[in-house]
């Protein structure tokens, strides 16, 4: 913090530094310190609840309209019962996880960096700190294990819906055969697909948190720094979910082959 | 008990602290005066550790906090409580909550416990009865004696009171500093108080020292430097602006 870092390449190298080093005091106070359950609830409760209606929607219509898609190309080949599996199968690996979590990081990431982001501005880390409280006990921690808690659960339950919505609209607008509908989707859906998503889901709910976090309690000053905190957790978020989706695809599918 | 050695601060290219050197003793009530701008509370953010130095040390009974870890820097700060500029409450908590916050951390006082040191901190600060109150609601006054609740209730041995009269009324300021005296008298706590009210000065300290330039300039009792013939300090304390020199 002494010297100025004067170019990019400088510049993003202290962030990343500095992201590490908080990422590290995380999982240190994880190991040593007492998590506050009540604090953990607090924030399960605005993670969870508050993004009920962004997951529910974007689960049902992502599944409607991957369902008509898929069916009107596989209807050309006379494939019409294979639709569902093709719904299911991208839902659990790839759609699930990326579009949860996206919504997700513009919901909760951009709340916490705004939040911390204000706190800092009006001295109320400092103020946190001389009480004796570790910044990243109180306010990262309960944040980070709440999100890596509540992005998995609203990921199986936007595939969940997802399906769902999927299944009425293939049965019951484009008139698919449920019986063996079904039964394709249980023969190339398999548990391994169901893990992928929900071992991504968990490290994006860790992008999203310390990410968000991460730029508040670095926020820049007054009113603007916290604008441009807001903005940058998300767009930071969206980008590295985007990115590691693809390579996590890539190393989960070579392990998971294994078992 | 507080000892500060050639500090020195740079923000980019402006040197805020050019090596101050001050010692606070124990039980003392110390007043820090100086220009706006000129660092004050640069200096107390050095003391209590939130900032970390460019060079000197800060012994706080004979430990040198300046190169300490965060997490060693919590046990210390234990000793402290700061009254900030801003007042700082947490914004999403009570007025109880905010009080409450460093008892209710420590888990080993029981609820009621803790609920009846609140009314007794808010009793001292003259402001029984606000418990649910959110920080939000309360007028700048009101929010300084919050602050200074939550400050002293854990009994720290040190308080620091950035600018506690800045912005108030005179009525306001006057019993906020017999708060200050009372407080420092009846917790038999070491007070450090930044002002640039001279009144406040002349009530609260015992001995004052001035911060001038990024050092110390000089320091004395009260009566002292209200007679100075210095021209820095008595053009201070009189509110005097030098023509030659643009201050803004
Ligand atoms: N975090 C920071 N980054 C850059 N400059 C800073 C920072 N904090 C303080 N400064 C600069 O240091 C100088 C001293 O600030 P400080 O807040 O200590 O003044 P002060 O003596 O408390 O004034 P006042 O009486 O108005 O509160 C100011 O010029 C300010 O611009
Ligand atoms: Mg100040």
């Amino acid at each position: 913090m002494t010297e100025v870092p004067t170019n990019l390449i400088q510049r993003l190298l202290s962030g990343l530094g500095r992201f590490s080093l908080m990422v590290a005091e995380v999982v240190r106070s994880l190991t040593t310190q007492r998590l506050s359950g009540r604090d953990l609830v607090d924030q399960l409760h605005f993670i969870g609840v508050k993004s009920q209606m962004v997951v529910l929607v974007t689960g049902a219509f992502t599944g409607m309209v991957l369902c008509a898609q898929t069916y009107f190309q596989f209807h050309k080949v006379k494939m019409d019962t294979a639709t569902l599996a093709v719904v299911s199968v991208s839902m659990c690996g790839e759609l699930g996880p990326v579009l949860t979590a996206l919504m997700v990081a513009g919901r909760v990431g951009a709340s916490m960096a705004a939040q911390l982001g204000t706190m800092r501005v009006t001295e109320q880390i400092d103020a946190l700190r001389t009480l004796a409280t570790h910044p990243i006990d109180y306010l990262v921690v309960p944040r980070v294990v709440a999100t890596m808690i509540a992005v998995p659960l609203l990921t199986a339950e936007s595939i969940t819906v997802g399906i769902l919505a999927a299944y009425l609209v293939g049965v019951h607008l484009l008139q698919i055969d449920p019986g063996y509908s079904l039964v394709n989707m249980q023969r190339f859906t398999d548990h391994r697909d169901v893990l992928m998503g929900f071992i991504k889901s968990f490290i994006f709910g860790g992008i999203i948190a310390t990410t968000g976090c991460y730029k508040g309690i670095h926020c820049g000053q007054g009113a603007e720094g916290v604008g441009h905190a807001t903005t940058e957790a998300v767009v930071y978020a969206s980008i590295a979910i985007l990115i590691s989706n693809f390579f996590l695809t890539l190393l989960l599918t070579r392990l998971l082959a294994l078992i | 008990m507080i000892e500060v050695r050639q500090l020195r601060k740079r923000f980019g290219d402006q040197q805020v602290l050019d090596g101050v050197d001050l010692t606070i003793e124990k039980d003392e009530s110390l007043v820090i005066i100086g220009r706006s701008g000129g660092g004050k509370s640069v200096l107390l953010k050095h003391i209590v550790g939130l900032t970390p130095p460019d060079s000197g040390q800060v012994l706080v009974d004979g430990q040198d906090i300046a190169h300490l870890n965060e997490r060693a820097l919590l046990a210390v700060r234990r000793k402290f409580g700061m009254l900030f500029q801003s007042a700082a409450l947490f914004d999403s908590l009570t007025v109880e909550e905010n009080i409450a916050f460093v008892l209710s951390r420590e888990r080993n006082h029981t609820p009621e416990e803790i609920s009846r040191r609140v009314a007794e901190a808010l009793e001292m600060v003259e402001m029984p009865g606000v418990q649910k109150k959110k920080p939000a609601e309360l007028s700048g006054g009101m929010r300084k004696r919050v602050g200074l609740a939550r400050a002293i209730i854990y009994r720290p041995e040190v308080v620091f009171y950035d600018e506690p009269t800045t912005g108030l009324d005179p009525v306001v300021s006057d019993s906020i500093d017999k708060l200050i005296v009372r407080v420092c008298e009846r917790l038999k706590v070491t007070t450090v108080v930044i002002t640039h009210d001279m009144r406040s000065m002349q009530a609260v300290g015992r001995r004052v020292a001035m911060l001038h330039h990024g050092r110390i300039y000089t320091s004395g009792t009260p009566v002292e430097l209200m007679a100075s013939t210095d021209p820095v300090v008595s053009r201070f304390v009189r509110g005097i602006s030098d023509e030659k020199e643009h201050t803004f």
